[in-house]
C-alpha cells in the first residue's frame, strides 16, 4: 500500500497538500478501509470480469473455475454486440428503456419540485407533516407489495376499476391484455413510489436557504410565486442538477420491479410494451435462455452507455454553470 | 435536529386563503393515493371469501372473515420461518452496511490520508460502470457458493457508492476539524476517534441510512428470486413473490384443482395474500413515521455536493 499510483498522485496534485511520509495514521486509516474494499473488490470489481465475457464464447473448462473458464474460452470479437444489436427485440428494447426513463427523468423532477414548493407555503405545519409522512410511504413498499395493489385495482373480474366501470354501465376490461394503457399505468405507478423521496430531498435543500432572501424579496414587492422562481428555485438549482445528471446516467437502466411486477410477471400480451433492457437480461438469466456472452454484451453496453451520459452530461452542465457539476 | 424553517407559522409574506386551501387540496388528495391502498388491502384481506367471489374486491364488504388470518396462523411454521429469515436479514445485513458504509465513508473524510484520491475513485467508479448482473451472478453461485443461503442478501446488498458518498460528505461538513486533530494530539487513534468522537456526532446520519438499509433489506425479493429455491430460506417478500406465481400457475392448469388436496381448494387464497401483505406492510407503516425527523434531517447532507 506504500506504492502510489498515477491517480493517486493527481488526486494528491489537486488537492495541493505537502506529500510526507507514510504515517502510523495512513496504516490506521487504510486498516479501517479494508472491509469496505474488500467487499468493493468482491462485489464489484470481480465482475468486471463480465466485461471480458463480452467478447468470448463462454465455454466451461473442467478442471477450472468460473474465473479461469473465461480467460480460457475464445475470443469472438464483437460477435454478442452484433447478435444483441441485431436482434428483432433491440429497437423495441431500445425504445422502451429510453422513452419510459426520459419521462420518468422529466416527471422525477417537476413533479417533486412543484410538490416542495407547494407543501412549504401551506399555513397548518401539522397537515404539511401529516401529508409528507403519507406521501412517503410508498417509498418503503417493495414492487412486489405495490404489484398486489395495482392487483387489487385492475384485477378484471374482482378489481376496483371493473367495479366502478360496471357501476357506469361500461364493459369490463382486461387490463393485464390490453397493452394501450399500460405506458400510462407504469408512469403513474412510477410517479406514485418516487414523489414523495424526491419532495423530500428538495424540502431538505429549501430548508438550507437563508430566510433574509424571502424577507428581501417579499420587501421589494414580490409575490409568492415571483419569490418560488426568482429565490427558491435559483437555490435548490444544484441539488436539481446533481439529481439530473445521475439520472441522466441511468437514461439506458430501468427499474426490473416496476416492469416486472406492476405488470404480474410481464405476460405476453405487455411484451411490446412493458420490456426493457433490464427485464430482458434478468429473464433471460433466470430462463437462461440466453448465452453469458450476449447477456453480458447487453449488460456492458448499458454500462458504456451510462458512463458516456454521465460525463458528456457533467461536462454540458461545467459549461453552463460550473458550481453544479458533478465531477 | 434543526429547526425547520418551512413550516414555521409566521404571518407576513403567506400565501393568500384561497390559495392555501388550494394546496391543500391537491396535496390531500395526493397523500391519501399514497396511503389509501393500504386500507384497500387490508380491508380485502378481512372480507369473506365468499364475498370477494361474488362481489369482487369491495371497498365496503358484504361479509366480513377472519379467515385469512386463521388459514396464516395454520400455516405459521412457514409464516414464522419466513419472517425469521426476514428479520436475521434485516437485522445484520443493515449492521454489517452500517459498519462497511461509515468506516469507509469516516476514511475518505479524512483529506490528509494518502490513499484518499485512490480509493474515492474506488468507490466512485461502480456508480456508474458494472460488470453486469451475468457475472455477479455466476461468481457469487459458482465462485462464493452463496446460492441457496441467507448470506447472499446480507452481502451483496450491503453496501453501496452512493451511501458512502453521502457519509464522507456529512463527516466532512459536520465533525469539527478540531475535535479531529485535539483528540489525535491526546494520542487517540483514528479508530478510537471513530467510535468515541464522530459517531456519536453522526446519529441523524446513521438514524438515515440506517433506516433505508433496513427497508432495503426487509423488502428484497429479486436477489431471493435468483439465487434461493428452498422454501425453508424464504423470505417474507419471497415468499409473497413465490405464491403469486404459485396461484397463477394452479388457475391456469384446471387439472391441477382435481389433484390437489381439499386443503388447497379450501383456503381463501385471495384475501390471504393480502393479509401477508399485511404482515409486511405494517412493521414499515409502525417504524417509519419515528424515524422522519431524522431522515429529513440526514437527506440534507445527502443532497449537498460530494
Amino acid at each position: 500500500m506504500g506504492r502510489y499510483s498515477n491517480s493517486e498522485k493527481k488526486g494528491e496534485a489537486k488537492r495541493k497538500r505537502k506529500r510526507g511520509r507514510w504515517r502510523k495514521s495512513d496504516t490506521e486509516l487504510s486498516f479501517m478501509a479494508l472491509p469496505t474494499v474488500v467487499w468493493f473488490l468482491a462485489f464489484s470489481y470481480l465482475p468486471f470480469m463480465g466485461i471480458l465475457l463480452a467478447f468470448k464464447e463462454f465455454k466451461h473448462m473442467p478442471g477450472h473455475n468460473f474465473l479461469g473458464s473465461i480467460l480460457l474460452s475464445e475470443w469472438v470479437g464483437l460477435d454478442n454486440f452484433r447478435y444483441f444489436f441485431m436482434s428483432d427485440n433491440m429497437l423495441m428494447l431500445l425504445r422502451n428503456t429510453v422513452c419510459y426513463s426520459a419521462v420518468f427523468l422529466i416527471l422525477g423532477t417537476v413533479i417533486p419540485v412543484t410538490f416542495a414548493l407547494i407543501i412549504q407555503e401551506i399555513h397548518s405545519r401539522w397537515k404539511a407533516k401529516a401529508y409528507q409522512t403519507m406521501m412517503f410511504l410508498p417509498r418503503f413498499l417493495s414492487w412486489v407489495i405495490v404489484a398486489y395493489f395495482t392487483y387489487a385495482l385492475l384485477q378484471p373480474d374482482k378489481g376496483l376499476v371493473n367495479q366502478i366501470l360496471a357501476l357506469f354501465g361500461k364493459e369490463k376490461v382486461m387490463w393485464y391484455s390490453e397493452p394501450a394503457f399500460w405506458p400510462f399505468f407504469l408512469v403513474a405507478m412510477n410517479v406514485w413510489k418516487g414523489t414523495g423521496n424526491g419532495m423530500v430531498i428538495y424540502l431538505a435543500a429549501i430548508a438550507g436557504i437563508d430566510q433574509e432572501l424571502y424577507d428581501a424579496a417579499s420587501v421589494d414587492g414580490a409575490s409568492k410565486f415571483q419569490q418560488a422562481i426568482h429565490v427558491t428555485l435559483p437555490c435548490i438549482r444544484v441539488t436539481i442538477i446533481i439529481l439530473f445528471i445521475l439520472s441522466v446516467g441511468s437514461l439506458f437502466r430501468s427499474d426490473f420491479g416496476l416492469f416486472y411486477q406492476v405488470t404480474q410477471g410481464l405476460p405476453s400480451a405487455l411484451n411490446k410494451v412493458a420490456s426493457t433492457f433490464d427485464t430482458y437480461i434478468y429473464l433471460a438469466m433466470y430462463k437462461g435462455s440466453l448465452s453469458m456472452g450476449r447477456q453480458s454484451a447487453a449488460s456492458v453496453f448499458q454500462s458504456v452507455t451510462s458512463t458516456v451520459l454521465i460525463l458528456a452530461t457533467n461536462w454540458i452542465v461545467s459549461k453552463i454553470d460550473d458550481d453544479s457539476r458533478l465531477l | 435536529m434543526k429547526e425547520n424553517r418551512p413550516y414555521s407559522g409566521k404571518k407576513f409574506n403567506q400565501i393568500g386563503h384561497a390559495t392555501n386551501i388550494l394546496f391543500n387540496i391537491i396535496l390531500l388528495t395526493f397523500a391519501l393515493l399514497c396511503a389509501l391502498p393500504v386500507v384497500y388491502i387490508f380491508i380485502i384481506s378481512i372480507s369473506s371469501e365468499s364475498s370477494l367471489r361474488q362481489y369482487g374486491y369491495r371497498i365496503i364488504p358484504e361479509s366480513l372473515s377472519m379467515d385469512a388470518y386463521r388459514f396464516l396462523w395454520n400455516e405459521r411454521s412457514q409464516i414464522f420461518r419466513s419472517l425469521f429469515n426476514s428479520v436475521t436479514v434485516t437485522v445484520s445485513g443493515t449492521l454489517l452496511g452500517l459498519s462497511l458504509t461509515t468506516l469507509m465513508g469516516y476514511v475518505l473524510s479524512r483529506h490528509e490520508y494518502r490513499l484518499n484520491g485512490f480509493l474515492t475513485w474506488l468507490v466512485f467508479i461502480p456508480m456508474m460502470f458494472s460488470g453486469g448482473m451475468v457475472a455477479s451472478y455466476v461468481i457469487n453461485r459458482n465462485l462464493y457458493h452463496l446460492s441457496n443461503t441467507l448470506w447472499v442478501i446480507i452481502l451483496t446488498m450491503a453496501c453501496s457508492p452512493f451511501n458512502i458518498t453521502i457519509c464522507t460528505t456529512f463527516f466532512k461538513t459536520t465533525i469539527p476539524e478540531g475535535i479531529v486533530e485535539s483528540a489525535k494530539i491526546e494520542g487517540a487513534g483514528h479508530f478510537y476517534i471513530f467510535v468515541k468522537v464522530v459517531l456519536p456526532i453522526a446519529k441523524p446520519l446513521l438514524a438515515t441510512i440506517g433506516l433505508f438499509l433496513c427497508f432495503e433489506y426487509w423488502n428484497e425479493w429479486s436477489t431471493s428470486m435468483l439465487y434461493i429455491n428452498k422454501k425453508e430460506l424464504y423470505t417474507l417478500q419471497a415468499m409473497l413473490n413465490g405464491i403469486l406465481a404459485n396461484i397463477e400457475f394452479i388457475a391456469s392448469n384446471p387439472q391441477m384443482l382435481v389433484s390437489n388436496a381439499q386443503y388447497v381448494k379450501s383456503m381463501p387464497s385471495e384475501s390471504m395474500r393480502m393479509a401477508i401483505v399485511m404482515v409486511i406492510v405494517i412493521p414499515i407503516c409502525c417504524v417509519y413515521p419515528f424515524f422522519q425527523k431524522y431522515f429529513v434531517g440526514g437527506m440534507t447532507i445527502g443532497a449537498v455536493k460530494g
